[in-house]
């Protein structure tokens, strides 16, 4: 399978502090590819830096071919990334269908556009219901479905999800965790941030632990699974 | 005071608000989208009053109306704001707020000075832009200047209410103003959409001014700051960042101004100025500011 995200030697600094440290990783086409570890081993900074948020100090991430880091954040979404930052990040006084409009903003087929839409709400019938509601007036729960709708506006390649099960119910986790798969299935491949480190590894194809800004370990999601350290360190057994 | 005597002062009231409304508009709309008071937007004003000033002898000259003298002011305010973003604001982006708001400050001084040495500090007369007659309702008359100030202050807020809520750059600037870098994600140019926040405020600042200078005729070069600071306090009592806050904002100083001024116009800037500081006491976010607690 075709590489389609790769990720080398990435360096990346708060002030004085060194992050990231000399992180690779590659994502293939179709893959579920889950990053875990504990808060503040740098997963969600690394997010950050694919889609630009948060400037590398070295390295190089690769998009189907195309340097990442040296263009302007705004145009990566329309090369087929979408990223849905942890903390869900919906547009609080915007109607729920304003926020779906909002992640096709890149778009110009408007046809197409008016199908993903229709995708979207078919997916999510809750958002449907309160497609006219203020997003702020949304659960948890919502938001993060509305998170996930609005990125998946854009129709994306790869789609990059932060977090996506925090703060919810263990019912709405498994949910959320089941549209992944859809999707994934659908044929948007996954890159997933996730403290959840149990779900993550068994809906992934490969994964990769984080250890204060270092890759630790990598393999199969299943073979992690096993691993006793991994069991130790993030599966509580 | 009789009817008749209110009924003036409140119209007036109303057209020096709206005044006041259109550059309030410019002032929330940059804190809504940077997070900065823009203390040079008053004195866009002033560029404003000088290119109608100094168009009007030309369209004069060619035959056509001196009203397009409008045109002029707002292409070149749109200009002078966006600029000023660019080589003044956005270096400083991610900078401490107060470094910001000394280089605002400092443009003010800057753009008054340069109108200082080409311009002199002699006040420059206008002349009319607008050829109206009054409009007479029984005993009371309202003069054109008034009328059109109002009806042409309340079309802007009008459009510019259905651009931000209806069109895809209405929507972008309002995603910026919301969650700046969630909008980068979703691909919207930070840049292109400050840019655009500039030159609307810019040019709402430039229709205010030759506004105004037809009620005032003249021009020179601190007259952006008075004015500047009364459409700051309408901002800030409207709810800063709210943009029909600074509408009612604009409307209401203009109408408290005018009516103190009928009994005392000493007081007039006293009370005006108390305003700003209550808000500030009692109620920091504005008549329709928004407090809003974001769920995680």
């Amino acid at each position: 399978m075709k590489e389609i995200l790769k990720v080398t030697g990435l360096n990346v600094n708060y002030g004085a502090i060194h992050a990231i440290h000399d992180v690779s990783l590659t994502v293939k086409e179709g893959e579920i590819v889950s990053l875990i570890g504990a808060n503040g081993a740098g997963k969600t900074t690394i997010l950050h830096t694919i889609t630009g948020l948060k400037k590398a100090a070295s390295g190089s991430v690769l998009f189907d071919g195309a340097e990442l880091l040296t263009i302007e954040p705004y145009k990566i979404v329309s090369m087929g990334m979408a990223h849905v930052p942890e903390g869900r990040h919906v547009f609080a006084q915007m109607t729920v269908t304003e926020n779906l409009e909002m992640g096709a903003f890149s778009r110009k087929d408007k046809e197409g556009v008016r199908q993903d839409m229709e995708r979207v709400l078919e997916r999510f019938p809750r958002l449907r219901e309160r497609s006219r509601q203020l997003a702020g007036t949304l659960s948890g729960g919502e938001q993060q479905m509305l998170a996930v709708g609005r990125a998946l506006m854009s129709h994306p390649r790869i789609l990059l999800l932060d977090e996506p099960s925090m703060g919810l119910s263990p019912l709405l986790v498994k949910e959320i965790f089941a549209t992944i798969e859809t999707v994934n299935r659908e044929g948007v491949t996954i890159l997933l941030v996730e403290q959840n480190a149990k779900m993550a590894l068994s809906i992934a194809s490969r994964a990769y632990v984080l250890e204060t800004g270092s890759v630790v370990m990598e393999g199969e999601g299943k073979v992690l699974l096993q691993d006793d350290n991994v069991r130790k360190a993030y599966l509580g057994a | 005071m009789d009817l008749t005597v209110f009924i003036r002062q409140l119209v007036n009231g109303i057209q020096v608000g709206s005044i006041y409304a259109l550059v309030a508009l410019g002032y929330t709309m940059v804190y809504g989208i940077v997070k900065l008071i823009n203390f040079a937007h008053g004195d866009f004003i002033m560029v404003g009053g000088y290119v109608a000033v100094f168009t009007i002898p030309f369209l004069a000259q060619y035959g056509m109306p001196t009203w397009l003298c409008i045109f002029a002011a707002v292409a070149v305010c749109c200009v002078i704001g966006v600029l000023t973003e660019k080589i003044a604001y956005k270096p400083l982006r991610g900078a401490p707020s107060l470094s910001v708001l000394i280089t605002a400050i400092a443009v003010s001084l800057c753009l008054q000075n340069l109108a200082l040495i080409f311009f002199s500090s002699a006040p420059r007369p206008m002349s009319s832009v607008f050829d109206l007659p009054p409009l007479v309702l029984g005993e009371i008359q309202f003069s054109g200047v008034s009328i059109i100030t109002i009806l042409l202050s309340v079309c802007l807020m009008v459009a510019l209410q259905l651009f931000i809520k209806n069109t895809r750059m209405g929507k972008a600037m309002r995603a910026v103003s919301e969650d700046g870098q969630a909008a980068v994600l979703m691909g919207i140019s930070t840049n292109r959409t400050i840019s655009l926040t500039f030159a609307i405020g810019s040019g709402l600042a430039a229709v205010a001014a030759v506004m105004y200078c037809s009620a005032y005729p003249q021009v020179q070069p601190y007259m952006g700051s008075m004015l500047g600071l009364k459409a700051f306090i309408a901002a800030v009592l409207g709810g800063i960042g709210s943009i029909p806050g600074a509408m009612l904002g604009g409307i209401l100083i203009g109408l408290v101004e005018n009516m103190t001024r009928h009994f005392n116009s000493q007081l007039a800037d006293v009370v005006v100025f108390s305003i700003l500081i209550i808000v500030l006491l009692v109620k920091p976010t504005g008549i329709m500011g928004k407090n809003v607690g974001e769920k995680v």
